[in-house]
């Protein structure tokens, strides 16, 4: 039952922002604020509670810590079915910790319609919270669809226009009309193997557990793979997919950013783990090699299109798709460290990428401007703001102490046993990450001064949502086991499927239990 | 006469004999209120008596056949006509002339429905479409002294025309050819008798039916009438009019036998393509509300027709659940519509200019328009998400891939102007305020029937278990 409360939550809190908003600002924002961080005590008491690292030793009935089930619609075998693993709670807190912040952030940004603009962000909230939960596979498409709409009248409503006829409306369609139009191609795969099921069976059915046993010719297999993998890609993004990313990036409203390089691309690789992987082993471990190209394009597409960006959000968002490159890599890795890395990643991502774009979003409180080139020598103006851009640009490249460094590590030290040349390949994107990443800084903080009078500093609020991030990241760089030891649990299911599917060359197989306790010691 | 053919028939005789009442009483006195709650009495009770004709289908008689498609396709259109009426109440409050004769035509046409969905006999589909479409053409034409709307009469008026026309002269060839004109032994005989005549009777027939439906390519009138007619006449050419002709071409097609009807599935394929892709990209240029609802109309009966396509499995189930998801939708959609152009006598509300900034003034009547946009749209939570995953559950079981791309391709190219309409309504814009509902439209009949349909498009779109037990046991039946 915790479990639906942690949907109604932020869906109830949203609807008491709206109607609140008669009384004023200051209770509007505080309810929204309450309301997530409800949502954060109640994951990391969760997290406190209940035993999440217990293995599937029987390979089966005791995946999920917590479960919920009831009948939604008989005809097609569909229920309204909600569990929890390590990996849904963790995004789930992740979920909750970054809509907080995403309140924080629009306290002076947001100042017209509140009570709609809360409502707003706490359904995306909602409907992200029912993708991690929900296992049915009509279920998850439901809440995949449904946090779409907020989304969309957040960037449309309270978005910046942008410049060359770059309106905040068009960027809004083009996001829900390439997220939409590949969430029905995803529709058209789960139907298609519903109606697999059926025909095997003669039972409907959508629930993940029992369709994990359908068999699937080869063919079949992989055209509905590539369903899921389209809906997933777009939203992930790689990058033939990823043309909505950079415009809505640019156009959204701070707190939209946020939500949408911290958790809603998350959602994707999420997708891809509980649902592409598992549901189709042998397709998808036979397009692993389109998938880690793919991902190799994008570090390198992300990385050199940041480099020539003007607009500050465009930048983040570019180095944003090139992050998702190693997701990529490291989810079609087939090894458990790897896989491990890419909750790490994932997290240490939501973190910097929200961080810088929270700082993009106080620094246009201050200059009014997202142009790179009306920036320059900001250094010595700003108090500590500065200061806290150079951590989250070092946290992004990657750079040890900070969890994006873990993430990597873990993700190319794991896939070198299955795929040796992309890992070469993909550590010169690094370097190119450091290139990106310094000329950001240097272009917006460093060079000669525009003038000498001293813009306003951090404020309390400000320093607390930076310094609580800045924490995060740096205690997941020196002690990601706690997290590792959450996960393992579900990721060791998802890598144990893909090895069963009969893959001559395994991945680290009798390290990467060892590997993983071993590491934080190791460095 | 048996009991049960009574208790069929009962709905059509309350609604003919409303009609009549009516008619007498307008003759009598002219009493708007009056005449109105005659009216929704009349329509109130025949929609109970056609759910009381639940327990006696399946009933056979000479001209009409009453079985489960029959009676869904008969309550929705009782449902809309009744939305109508009640919508029409307040909408002719401010008209100038005559406001009685309107419940009479509704009233007329809703009959010629029940009729149609039921018939058996080519004499009774006839006798059912021209009933149903000779009142429209006075609804459509009743604010007379517009010219948008006597366009849009005399437009409806000429192309119907010569749409029974084409449906007469098919008759004609398929009676020459067969010597029958009872519906079933006809789709039966096709085949093994259909020489080049037979085979024009067909396709002269699909004209005439397509025309009502408004298919590409026999489209062309649907933006000018919907934009001209008066909102109610809109509605219900929209709703009910479309239900009737829907139902009986899927009447048809189930009972044509599988292996014969393999040319005229391909000739509903491409007008289902045609139909979705060239309705949806002519109304992305819109600017009028009416017009945008007239080419997605297109585009949902293009969506439809793979059920028709199919007619098969899930075919008659999938086309009751699409034609309530759609029917509940549009009637929300037109139902805003009417009440913001309620207020004030003349030309409709239509344009989206009108609607800048509406949620400002009106969040909850905004709340019911954009569930209904999302709705149209196929957004989860909402009924039409239910509607089209039933189509493409459809499609994919009949591993119909062309359509299933069509309708992918379809539903992304709508999305752009559906969220044009939504984004509109929630756009500051100081100063056009020229256009609004009456300030106790939430109070009013009217404007609480289209907040109870668009509660229903949400909860049916949240559980929607008794639609789709509805749709299986009415729709079901049919498939024997």
């Amino acid at each position: 039952m915790i479990l639906v409360w942690l949907i109604v939550i932020p869906f109830v809190g949203g609807l008491l922002c709206w109607q609140i908003e008669r009384l004023g600002d200051k209770p509007t924002r505080w309810i929204a604020l309450v309301t997530m961080l409800v949502e954060l005590l109640i994951s990391l008491w969760l997290w406190a509670q209940y035993d999440f690292h217990l293995p599937a030793l029987d390979g089966s009935t005791t995946q999920w810590a917590l479960e919920f089930r009831v009948v939604w619609i008989e005809r097609f075998g569909i229920d309204f079915h909600l569990a929890m693993d390590g990996l849904s709670l963790v995004l789930i807190a992740l979920t909750s910790f970054l809509g907080a912040l995403a309140v924080l952030c629009s306290w002076n940004e947001i100042v017209r319609r509140i009570g709609f603009f809360h409502l707003n962000l706490l359904w995306i909230l909602t409907g992200v919270v029912g993708v991690f939960l929900a296992i049915d596979l009509f279920l998850f498409f439901f809440f995949w669809e449904l946090m779409l709409v907020p989304m969309y009248f957040l960037i449309a409503l309270w978005g910046h226009s942008g410049s060359k006829g770059k309106t905040r409306i068009g960027a809004a369609i083009k996001f829900f009309i390439y997220t939409q139009a590949s969430g029905l191609l995803m529709l058209v795969s789960i139907l298609g193997l519903v109606f697999a099921h059926h025909a095997n069976t003669g039972v409907y059915s959508f629930s993940y557990e029992v369709l994990l046993e359908t068999t699937l010719s080869p063919t079949l297999s992989t055209w509905l793979m590539l369903g899921f993998f389209i809906a997933f890609a777009v939203k992930l993004p790689v990058v033939p997919l990823h043309g909505w990313l950079p415009d809505a990036h640019a156009q959204a409203p701070t707190a939209g950013s946020v939500d949408l390089a911290g958790i809603l691309l998350k959602t994707a690789a999420y997708g891809m783990m509980r649902f592409a992987l598992p549901l189709f082993p042998e397709a998808s471990q036979a397009f692993a090699p389109i998938a880690m190209g793919l991902g190799l394009l994008g570090i390198y597409y992300g990385a050199v299109l940041a480099c020539g960006q003007q607009n500050v959000k465009r930048f983040i968002a570019y180095t944003s798709i090139a992050h998702m490159g190693f997701v990529l890599i490291g989810i079609y890795s087939g090894s458990l460290l790897a896989l491990q890395g890419v909750i790490v990643l994932m997290l240490a991502h939501a973190f910097s990428a929200a961080g810088l774009f929270v700082l993009s979003g106080q620094l246009y409180e201050r200059l009014h401007t997202r142009e790179m080139d009306k920036m320059g020598g900001l250094w010595g103006r700003l108090g500590s703001l500065p200061g806290f851009w150079l951590f989250f640009i070092a946290a992004s490249l990657g750079i040890p102490l900070t969890a994006n460094f873990v993430g990597e590590f873990m993700v190319l030290f794991g896939t070198f046993a299955t795929a040796p040349w992309v890992v070469v390949i993909a550590s010169f994107g690094l370097v190119l990450a450091a290139i990106y990443s310094l000329i950001l800084m240097q272009r917006v903080h460093y060079g000669p001064p525009r003038s000498d009078t001293p813009l306003k500093g951090l404020d309390a609020r400000e320093f607390a949502m930076m310094l609580s991030i800045v924490v995060l990241l740096i205690w997941l760089g020196i002690y990601p086991q706690p997290l590792l030891d959450t996960t393992e649990a579900a990721m060791g299911e998802v890598q144990r499927v893909f090895e069963i599917s009969g893959a001559p060359e395994r991945g680290v197989d009798a390290g990467p239990g060892a590997a993983i306790t071993l590491m934080p010691e190791a460095r | 006469m048996p009991v049960a053919v009574l208790i069929a028939y009962l709905p059509i005789i309350l609604v003919a004999a409303t009609a009549i009442a009516v008619m007498l009483g307008i003759a009598w006195r002219r009493e708007h209120a009056v005449t109105v709650a005659a009216s929704v009495l009349g329509l109130g009770l025949a929609l109970i008596a056609q759910v009381f004709a639940w327990r006696v289908i399946p009933v056979h008689t000479p001209l009409l056949d009453f079985d489960g498609l029959a009676l869904l396709a008969g309550i929705l259109i009782l449902a809309s006509t009744l939305v109508c009426a009640i919508l029409a109440h307040g909408y002719l409050e401010s008209f100038h002339g005559a406001r009685e004769e309107f419940y009479v035509l509704l009233l007329c046409a809703a009959a010629g429905g029940l009729v149609l969905v039921a018939s058996r006999h080519l004499a009774s589909l006839f006798i059912g479409l021209e009933l149903l479409s000779m009142p429209l053409y006075g609804m459509l034409a009743y604010a007379y002294h517009e010219p948008r709307s006597l366009e849009a009469g005399i437009k409806y008026l000429i192309l119907s025309a010569a749409a029974s026309a084409f449906l007469l002269f098919g008759m004609a060839l398929l009676y020459a050819q067969t010597g029958e004109l009872r519906i079933d032994v006809l789709m039966a005989s096709l085949d093994s008798h259909t020489g080049i005549w037979g085979l024009a009777g067909v396709g002269l027939m699909l004209v005439g039916l397509g025309f009502k439906l408004s298919v590409v390519p026999f489209h062309l009138w649907t933006p000018d009438v919907y934009e001209g007619g008066p909102g109610p006449a809109a509605t219900f050419l929209a709703t009910a009019s479309k239900v009737a002709v829907f139902a009986l071409l899927l009447r048809l097609m189930l009972s044509t036998p599988v292996a014969q009807g393999d040319w005229l599935r391909a000739v509903f394929t491409g007008l289902a393509l045609a139909s979705m892709l060239i309705g949806n990209l002519l109304a992305l240029t819109q600017s009028n509300l009416k017009r945008i609802l007239g080419y997605s109309s297109i585009a949902h009966f293009g969506y439809l027709l793979i059920v028709l396509v199919v007619a098969d499995g899930l075919a008659a189930e999938t086309g009751g659940v699409y034609l309530i998801t759609y029917v509940l939708s549009t009637l929300a959609a037109f139902g805003v519509v009417i009440l913001i152009s309620s207020s004030v006598s003349g030309e409709d509300a239509a344009a989206l200019h009108h609607y800048r900034g509406l949620f400002w003034r009106r969040p909850y009547l905004t709340a019911v328009l954009t569930v209904a946009m999302l709705s149209l749209a196929g957004i989860p939570a909402t009924v039409g998400f239910i509607g089209k995953f039933y189509l493409i559950a459809l499609g994919v079981e009949a591993q119909r891939w062309w359509l299933v791309g069509g309708i992918i391709l379809g539903s992304a190219i709508g999305l752009y102007y559906y969220l044009r309409v939504t984004i509109t309504l929630f756009m500051a814009e100081p100063g056009m305020h020229r256009r609004d509902a009456s300030d106790d439209w939430g109070s009013r009949a009217g404007g609480l029937v289209v907040l109870a349909v668009a509660g229903l498009v949400i909860l049916l779109g949240v559980y929607p278990a008794p639609m789709i037990e509805l749709a299986r046991a009415l729709g079901g039946i049919t498939i024997r």
